[in-house]
């Protein structure tokens, strides 16, 4: 290529020249833990918390998929950009949700008859 | 592959330095690719526009004329759904935006090209097959698919929704490659806030692809699902809400609006101070009042369901949002006025697009604060006032700027000059007729005419007449543009490189440009507009 | 065509506009995160649907969550997550230039795919064969439900395993077709972006059943 000039505009384009590599330990270690709290969802299931019940599973899930999101798609590793297009995705998706939801909780909730 | 054979026209471009349809079909240079969607799209624009004239004559007079009220319902529907899936929202991105965003930021091509061909034939793929319903079962539920009627209709809804997930595939990988290429692939020096407006406009513009696109593409195949499951959840009876699907259809469906919208401001922008001869006034507020509205369009779509039963609390919250719209708008608006003022002018065909369109643009957009307000909705809602405010803002706005930008990019996509009076008696034509068809339009709106049908009563004749003349000057204006096009590309003098004293990039190569669009690659040292 | 690629030193090539190997390998990386954003708001539109409704009718859902075996959701899980796994360990093995310990976590997790398609099926089986059909085609006389309009549940329960299963199974598509190459030799330390990009496809299929598994089997 002509162009061996350093001074690039695209950030973070070339911020570590080579790829970052997850120690092995690491994946198996979250992979137990995935393993465990897959355990402690049913576990909290069969303790029936009535009205709690969807909130904790929901944290459980949660916090599963911040690990799968993490470490075995590596985006604690990742660059800056990265994380907060992937995280747009959950901002608008969360917009979505609070829209649409504001309309029903004020007018469904109070009609339906089934 | 084709091979290397142009010698004897002197000079090696993008056109001929491969030969036969397979190098065209197979090629994965971001300008060819353009180009093809540039043909593609005319060829729906052509389709499109027949159905609106059509309807025009319909409407010509009270009672039926030619059409049946069925029939009415289809072509209705067939010239909204062409015109936006496969007109305004692929136009300015996939044409113009496919052709110079690699050109204007200094790069050889956008980030993916075997991906950017992928997204023209899965274009093509599904605008094909939401063509073919029209031999087999014309459907007839407006370009919107609203449930419940879209589930009960015997028309080929599933086929032509399908469609269009395929053609918002295409969408979203258009603007993922754009994002990446604005991202990636600019040249030394090209630092953000040196690219060029169009470019932050199409980037804008990718953004909203890339977040609202996947939310429609849910919402169709739950409509899939519906109609061959029967799932409920937009069914009533099982306790769904027919509404909820109004929700997901507008949470992408006005983001799509900028969609369509944005890019047209994006080369409005160039327009106004190419032929100000000045540099733009205001570049960082006009940038990022482009990501502002991307921004803002996220939350307003319940500004489209004041009527639709949804609550009063979202009706009121979503008038408020809406109306903050205006504020990133009216800023580009007044950065363009302030670049004009005291800027010498130069009234060329391009520039006479830029200027029709901030006319018209800012009709549609007033019109637009009026129908935010919820009270003033409920009246002018489903009358043809909203027709005639969407047609402002879509035809007025972007497809003004769709043929302003293409006036002036015209000599370097094909390396000729056109017949400028010519392309000016086209504005001449386009503009008069646009508002001698849309105008009357707002009036009949606030008399109360209803919108979508196929029959009025005779007091709303003379204006109709008057909607449906106007409705042939703009056929005229289009037909001649098509001529001044094809005479351009067969007698147009050879075009130099940079016919308008423009300051960016584009214009710093040989019209047309070379296949990898630069000799040497680019190092930037200034921003793009710096004229005095 | 744009295909006159250049050779870095390592022998690997890169498309004609870019600089070098690592900055296509971070063009096309970021190009997937943005693929998988669309992914999330794909599923987020079901999930937002699910929750909305969830929260009208809880015990209409929660007697639909008591017709599916919870044991099965339970093994898929486990089997997903192992299968998460072996497709990050498929990576590291190509980063550290074990290509023969790659192919082989490349075909557990092909086989995890599998096995969960599998159960999959027998889950489907019998919910049709008992009446468990979505909406309106659910079997009213044969399952005599509580709630009036339980087949709304149902509906989300095929929709979402349904889509989330085209999901598996073009995942495990991409799989071979990367296997196959990685066989090939044609990957190593200095190029790998597509198994990259598939295993990002393939965790965020995993991501999505660790919701659906507590939201449709267990809290309902």
């Amino acid at each position: 290529m002509a162009n061996t000039n350093s001074q690039h505009s695209g950030h973070g384009s070339s911020g570590h020249g080579g790829h970052h590599i997850i120690p092995f330990q690491i994946y198996i270690k979250v992979a137990a833990a995935l393993i465990v709290l897959t355990f402690a969802t049913v576990f909290f299931h069969w303790l029936h918390l009535g009205a709690l019940a969807a909130p904790v599973a929901f944290l459980i899930a949660a916090v599963k998929a911040a690990l799968v999101m993490l470490f075995f798609m590596g985006l604690k590793y990742d660059d800056k950009l990265n994380q907060v297009i992937f995280g747009c995705g959950f901002f608008f998706l969360l917009v979505l949700f609070g829209f649409s939801a504001l309309d029903i909780w004020t007018r469904i909730k109070e009609i339906s008859t089934l | 592959m084709g091979t290397t054979t142009a010698t004897h026209s002197g000079e090696i471009n993008y056109i001929n330095e491969f030969k036969g349809l397979k190098s065209w079909f197979t090629s994965l240079d971001h300008k060819r690719i353009g180009l093809m969607y540039m043909i593609s799209v005319m060829f729906f624009f052509l389709l499109g526009g027949l159905a609106a004239l059509l309807l025009r004559l319909e409407l010509l007079k009270p009672g039926g004329q030619f059409l049946t009220p069925d029939q009415y319902n289809q072509v209705l529907t067939y010239h909204g759904a062409i015109m936006v899936f496969m007109v305004i929202i692929p136009g300015i991105p996939a044409v113009l935006g496919n052709f110079f965003l690699p050109l204007h930021i200094g790069a050889k091509d956008v980030a993916f090209p075997r991906l950017n061909l992928a997204s023209w034939y899965v274009f093509m793929f599904g605008a094909l097959l939401a063509a073919s319903t029209m031999f087999t079962s014309k459907i007839d539920t407006g370009w919107t698919f609203y449930t419940p009627y879209s589930i009960k209709t015997g028309t080929a809804v599933v086929t032509m929704v399908l469609a269009a997930f395929i053609m918002g595939m295409s969408s979203i990988l258009t603007g993922l490659n754009f994002i990446v290429t604005v991202h990636k692939l600019r040249a030394p020096g090209m630092t953000m806030h040196r690219m060029p407006l169009f470019v932050w406009a199409l980037y804008s513009t990718a953004i909203l692809q890339v977040l609202a696109t996947p939310v429609l593409g849910i919402t169709l195949l739950l409509l899939v699902a519906e109609r061959t499951l029967g799932v409920g959840i937009f069914d009533p009876a099982l306790g769904g809400d027919p509404v909820l699907f109004q929700h997901f259809f507008w949470f992408y469906s006005h983001p799509a609006v900028y969609i369509m919208i944005l890019p047209a401001m994006g080369v409005v922008s160039e327009l106004i101070t190419t032929f100000s001869k000045k540099t733009i006034f205001g570049y960082t507020a006009i940038a990022y009042s482009s990501l502002g509205i991307a921004g803002v369009s996220f939350f307003v779509w319940g500004h489209h369901m004041f009527v639709s039963g949804q609550s009063e609390i979202a009706g009121i919250v979503f008038s408020f949002i809406t109306m903050l719209v205006g504020v990133p708008t009216a800023i580009k608006m007044f950065n363009w006025l302030a670049t004009l003022y005291k800027g010498s002018i130069s009234f060329q065909s391009p520039m006479l697009y830029a200027m029709g369109f901030m006319f018209l643009f800012a009709i549609g957009g007033v019109t637009g604060i009026m129908l935010a307000v919820l009270a003033t909705d409920v009246h002018f809602h489903d009358t043809y006032f909203v027709v005639a405010h969407f047609h402002y803002v879509m035809v007025g706005g972007t497809l003004m700027a769709l043929m302003g930008g293409f006036y002036y990019w015209f000599p370097k996509m094909f390396g000729k000059m056109y017949n400028e009076s010519l392309a000016r008696l086209t504005f001449i034509f386009i503009f008069v007729g646009f508002n001698v068809t849309f105008f009357p339009q707002f009036i009949l709106g606030a008399m109360g005419m209803p919108r979508r049908y196929f029959d009025y009563i005779p007091a709303y004749q003379s204006l109709n007449a008057i909607s449906t003349v106007g409705s042939w000057l703009i056929g005229t204006g289009f037909l001649l543009s098509l001529y001044v096009l094809v005479q351009g590309l067969r007698k147009g003098e050879k075009a130099p490189a940079n016919p308008w004293g423009s300051k960016t990039l584009e214009w710093t190569v040989p019209s047309p440009p070379i296949h990898t669009n630069f000799e040497v690659d680019p190092i930037v040292k200034a921003g793009p507009y710096e004229y005095k | 065509m744009s295909t006159n690629n250049h050779a870095s030193t390592s022998g690997h090539h890169f498309a004609h506009h870019f600089r070098d190997a690592n900055h296509e390998f971070e063009s096309a990386k970021q190009g997937i995160w943005l693929f998988m954003v669309t992914e999330i708001l794909m599923f987020g539109g079901l999930f937002v649907a699910y929750t909305i409704f969830h929260n009208i009718y809880p015990e209409m859902f929660a007697e639909g969550a008591k017709q599916l075996d919870w044991r099965m959701g339970f093994f898929n899980t486990l089997v997903l997550i192992m299968s998460s796994l072996t497709m990050a360990l498929g990576i590291y093995y190509l980063q550290v230039g074990q290509s023969k310990k790659a192919v082989r976590s490349l075909a557990i997790t092909l086989v995890c795919g599998a096995i969960f398609m599998v159960v999959k099926y027998f889950e489907y089986t019998a919910k049709i064969h008992h009446g468990f059909l979505p909406g309106r085609f659910l079997d009213v006389h044969h399952v005599n439900p509580e709630h009036a309009n339980l087949g709304l549940y149902f509906g989300f329960y095929f929709c979402m395993t349904g889509l989330h299963g085209i999901h598996v199974l073009l995942g495990m598509g991409l799989i071979t077709w990367v296997m196959i190459r990685a066989m090939k030799g044609e990957f190593g330390p200095d190029y790998y972006t597509p198994v990259e990009g598939v295993g990002i496809f393939w965790h965020i299929v995993d991501l999505i059943w660790i919701f659906l598994f507590p939201l449709l089997y267990l809290v309902g």
